[in-house]
């Protein structure tokens, strides 16, 4: 099932990228399409950090929860306020975490 | 003249290529800590090759969401790509094969190093230096990635849990540049962690999606959105 997810994720992120290569600019003139696909990735990627972050696998589903996770995230926010690269960011939080598991 | 400015702006795209390739190793790692094993995670930096679509894949596999959402999850962030190819296609003024084969190489990157070319040429050179060294690179550092991140034991020992949120995060920061996009921001993430408890993995993340919609919707074409 994960190579389906895989394949059909390449596929999809593929015709995306073509149909901007392709179509007309005017095509995405609608202003609401416009402003919708700007603000898609701010949205997802602070949904998906803070799920991340903040949800555990619990005896009834997913649950909220806070752990040394949120340590590793706070640690990521100092990285970025200092303009530490991608890597130094990512490291960073790991670490972080890691240590308060010890 | 011409050729020396061709090489500066070939080196700059490698100089990028490294420094975004570099992060491929996290991916990788993070990847295999996912649930996924060494072939899907080069498969998906070799075939998706966007980022944070395929952090937000692996992101939604490992915290056990069904395939299928962590696809759609990939697909929703891979949109952003379309509209650099509307930027980006009248640049280049490729058509055919070329143009099948640049759109691979459409990335945030290759865009940016491409859009603020005065000639058409050095829109090229600016875009293929850069997309072609970070795809090498993206994909050899994921494979080590996953290679290291395959002979480490339980992945929440070395925080790599918490190395995903941190890598989430970092792919938002730089877009935090207005007051629209950091209400969005807040507003996403709250409208996930309400949804949490009522619905399977993988599901609040693309429930959040409702307020880029929401937020499109209520803003004003005569009244441009204020910049901080």
């Amino acid at each position: 099932m994960i190579w389906v997810a895989v394949l059909g994720c390449a596929v999809g992120c593929y015709l995306l990228k073509l149909a901007g290569m392709s179509v007309p600019e005017s095509w995405l003139a609608n202003p609401v399409l416009r402003r919708t696909a700007d603000l898609l990735p701010v949205v997802l990627l602070a949904a998906l950090a803070a799920v991340q972050v903040l949800v555990s696998p619990g005896p009834d589903g997913p649950e909220l929860s806070i752990d040394a996770r949120l340590a590793g995230l706070a640690a990521a926010v100092v990285a970025l306020l200092l303009r530490a690269p991608f890597i130094v960011v990512v490291f960073v939080a790991a670490l972080t975490a890691a240590l308060l598991r010890l | 003249m011409a050729l020396d400015a061709s090489r500066a702006i070939v080196r700059d795209g490698i100089a990028v290529g490294i420094a975004t390739g570099a992060y491929g190793l996290s991916f990788g790692a993070i990847s295999v800590a996912a649930g996924l094993d060494v072939w899907q995670s080069c498969a998906l930096s070799l075939l998706v090759f966007t980022g944070a679509s395929q952090f937000a894949l692996v992101g939604v596999i490992g915290a056990g969401g069904a395939p299928a959402l962590a696809a759609v999850s990939g697909l929703l962030l891979g949109t952003r790509n379309t509209l650099y190819g509307l930027k980006v296609a009248p640049m280049l003024g490729w058509r055919g094969w070329r143009r099948g084969a640049a759109a691979h190489l459409l990335i945030d990157e290759s865009t940016a190093m491409s859009v603020t070319r005065t000639t058409r040429e050095h829109a090229r050179v600016g875009f293929l230096s850069t997309g072609i060294s970070i795809f090498v690179l993206w994909n050899l550092a994921t494979l080590a990635g996953a290679l290291a991140g395959d002979s480490l034991g339980d992945p929440r020992t070395y925080g790599l849990d918490a190395a995903v949120g941190g890598a989430f995060l970092a792919l938002l920061w730089p877009r935090l540049d207005s007051t629209r996009n950091r209400v969005a921001a807040v507003l996403g993430a709250a409208v996930a962690l309400c949804v949490v408890p009522f619905t399977p993995s993988g599901v609040p993340v693309l429930a959040a999606s409702v307020v880029a919609v929401g937020m499109a919707l209520m803003a004003r074409d005569d009244q441009p959105v204020v910049e901080s």
